[in-house]
């Protein structure tokens, strides 16, 4: 019996996550997949129909306007928040004073959940209220800033707030892998007199190559699970215009009781992840091999 | 305070036993707010006088998305609360699933057919069985203004929409906002519904927008209510975006607007801050909609139940929606008109005895027109997809013609 137990403990223990996790996540995953092919409404329906719903989804503007967002935030979160970690991370590598306390003040956002940040910066950016008040008070009567309400910019205001929130993040990420650089071959570089913009060009980046690469992968689920920021900082508007898929999946699941129509979406956005994580999955392990 | 205690006392009681005693009833509704709630409470006291229990289930959330879903869930588990707020067609959509009860008997019992207008009673009933009953008629086509801000501007208030652009550019010469308005999306959709009625009138408002109509919808009058709507991008001030409509309503509460589109429910914020009807505040019938009345109604559909008693209990609740007790008090704290005939209009103001005319002045005229802003006319899936355009159309600067484009195009996706 002991030694029963002795042998079997660690997948005995496991077990309840393990069926937890298959029945939760892929189990569901299953799930929505099945729903997408049906003609369910407000509520799950089995009549299959094929992928009809999908030719629906990409028919509907709103979905259009959603994966171009997207795109656009996908991209711009990525650079900006990776370039501004960067640096910021270099920065506080130059052995300064307090660097404590500044790591702290910058990773603290971090701490803030999206909804806060979102209701935050809509009063920040919002006209009548935020930066383009403070500018028109102090005596710059010409000043506008309203990326908020306008059509095309609003996306734009949720990029902002996005890096605000994530980029202190990168920049620990950043600042461990500096910390991690042998300092002899920095040592050898200065001596050799490279510049401190050579320094880190040549020699330091390259050796971040895993750090990056962590960092894409995390802000990229970051990126494509937003929700929450979009629904504080705009609700999606003006009219639908900073919408991303998470919010069309739900709105049309839950509020216009188009379960099927929303699987299908949920559906698109899982093989939008999978075709950024099979890749890189992929790299991964064959590296491993090679060792 | 005591209620408090008692109400505290009462959630813990359930907590601990988890079943509700035979004779209750549990509603759940979206009715949180201070009028709303004073409203549902004046049910509750008339249910415990007929000797039933109230059980509340209350989901907060202005439009009651959270509520649905809550509501969707118990429904599948089996465990449906006694009724439900739900209104215009879902009542069909929930009865295809077969989870309403037949309260035909309460029906007929208590005359229902006679006191509902056809209209009204239409969307309660499905399969020709009541499944529902109605608790007010909201109108949407109001226009709220402020007099002395038209006055101050030497602008009078319109009564059509050629008239508003030409009244609209006298407040703005003068510094105020011509429309208070709020730039979420039921809003815009609220707007738009109130140009298609003023500009297209009331057939080609049924025709295009609750028999969708292709022909209709590809009108010249189509391109027309978009000119019109896309008029009125103009007299919107920046911040509209996101604004909540109360926050709007008290823009011309406060004097910096003129005149605010929306539903009657916009009454409440108007007596909470102490304005009087006529002086303070007027209310009149959006531009072009004189006459013609945009109903949004408000109702509790039952649920099916498996023991008698609280079918008993559900069919007594029935019964007391229909009173007139209730339907008075009831739509007075909500800005409302009563659903059924027959109750008493002494008590209510000017605006809702306009209204009442309305009602059925246009009922025989057949310019009652449900609201598609508030799914009234359409199922939840087309009523989105003509939100959607309203609200693209209204923050962009798009064309009349590709607004129509996309209307038709997006109702043909959503059908």
């Amino acid at each position: 019996m002991l030694n029963f137990l002795e042998k079997n403990l660690p997948k005995i223990v496991l077990a309840p996550t393990t069926i937890v996790m298959v029945i939760c996540m892929y189990g569901f995953i299953v799930w929505t997949g099945l729903l997408s092919l049906t003609k369910s409404r407000m509520m799950p329906q089995w009549d299959f129909v094929g992928l009809d719903q999908y030719r629906r989804l990409f028919a509907n503007p709103r979905w259009d306007v959603a994966v171009d967002n997207l795109f656009i935030f996908l991209i711009l979160f990525i650079v900006i928040a990776l370039v501004l970690g960067l640096l910021l991370a270099i920065f506080l590598d130059q052995k300064i004073r307090a660097e404590g306390a500044i790591r702290t003040i910058y990773l603290y956002p971090m701490a803030i959940s999206f909804i806060v940040t979102g209701t935050a910066w809509k009063w920040i950016l919002n006209p009548g209220l935020g930066i383009e008040k403070l500018m028109n008070d102090w005596g710059f009567v010409g000043f506008e800033f309203r990326w908020l309400v306008e059509q095309d910019m609003a996306i734009y205001t949720i990029v902002i707030a996005a890096v605000w929130q994530s980029s202190g993040f990168v920049m620990a990420l950043f600042l461990a892998g500096l910390r991690g650089v042998d300092e002899n071959l920095t040592k050898a570089a200065k001596i050799d007199g490279a510049s401190t913009f050579r320094l880190y060009w040549h020699i330091v980046l390259p050796l971040m190559r895993p750090v990056f690469f962590s960092a894409i992968v995390i802000l990229t689920h970051i990126a494509i699970k937003s929700f929450d920021l979009v629904q504080a900082l705009t609700g999606g508007g003006p009219g639908y215009a900073s919408d991303l898929p998470a919010n069309f999946m739900y709105t049309f699941t839950f509020n216009r009781a188009q379960i099927g129509l929303g699987a299908s979406s949920a559906m698109i956005m899982l093989f939008g992840v999978l075709a950024i994580l099979i890749p890189y999955l992929y790299s991964e392990l064959r590296e491993k091999n090679h060792d | 305070m005591k209620n408090t205690l008692s109400t505290l006392a009462a959630t813990a009681l359930l907590a601990s036993t988890t079943s509700v005693s035979a004779a209750d009833v549990e509603v759940l509704h979206w009715w949180t707010s201070g009028g709303e709630a004073a409203s549902v409470n004046y049910l509750k006291e008339k249910l415990s006088g007929a000797g039933v229990g109230w059980t509340d289930f209350a989901v907060a959330g202005g439009g009651g998305e959270n509520a649905m879903t809550v509501l969707k869930s118990r429904a599948i588990s089996g465990n449906p609360p006694t009724a439900a707020q739900i209104k215009g067609p879902s009542i069909q959509e929930w009865g295809e699933l077969g989870f309403l009860a037949d309260i035909d008997g309460v029906a007929q019992a208590n005359d229902w057919d006679n006191l509902l207008p056809a209209v009204v009673s239409d969307v309660m009933k499905h399969n020709g069985k009541y499944v529902a009953a109605p608790v007010n008629v909201h109108r949407v086509n109001w226009m709220w203004s402020n007099p002395e801000v038209y006055a101050y501007a030497g602008a009078t208030i319109p009564t059509t929409w050629d008239d508003f652009m030409v009244q609209a550019k006298k407040l703005q010469a003068a510094g105020f906002v011509a429309l208070a308005h709020g730039g979420q999306p039921w809003q815009d959709a609220t707007v738009f519904e109130a140009v298609v009625l003023g500009v297209g009138g009331a057939d080609y408002y049924n025709k295009a927008f609750v028999e969708l109509d292709m022909n209709a919808l590809n009108s010249d009058t189509t391109v027309k209510v978009f000119e019109t709507f896309g008029n009125l991008r103009q007299f919107v001030d920046a911040n509209s975006p996101g604004r909540d409509w109360n926050v709007a309503t008290s823009m011309v509460i406060e004097g910096k607007a003129g005149s605010q589109i929306m539903g009657d429910w916009a009454k409440g914020e108007f007596k909470v801050a102490g304005k009087s009807v006529g002086t303070d505040y007027v209310c009149t019938a959006a531009p072009g909609t004189s006459g013609a009345h945009t109903f949004n109604i408000d109702s509790f559909a039952f649920f099916a139940q498996s023991d008698a008693a609280s079918t008993e209990a559900q069919n007594i609740m029935a019964a007391e929606i229909l009173g007139t007790d209730f339907q008075t008090v009831f739509n007075l704290n909500k800005g409302s008109i009563p659903a059924r005939l027959g109750v008493s209009r002494a008590e209510f103001d000017t605006c809702a005895h306009d209204s009442m005319d309305a009602f059925v002045s246009a009922s025989a005229s057949g310019s009652l027109v449900p609201s598609f802003a508030h799914g009234m006319a359409m199922s939840s899936a087309v009523g989105g997809a003509v939100t959607d355009t309203a609200t693209n159309f209204f923050n962009s600067d798009q064309s009349a013609k590709e607004g129509v484009a996309q209307l038709v195009a997006s109702i043909k996706a959503a059908m």
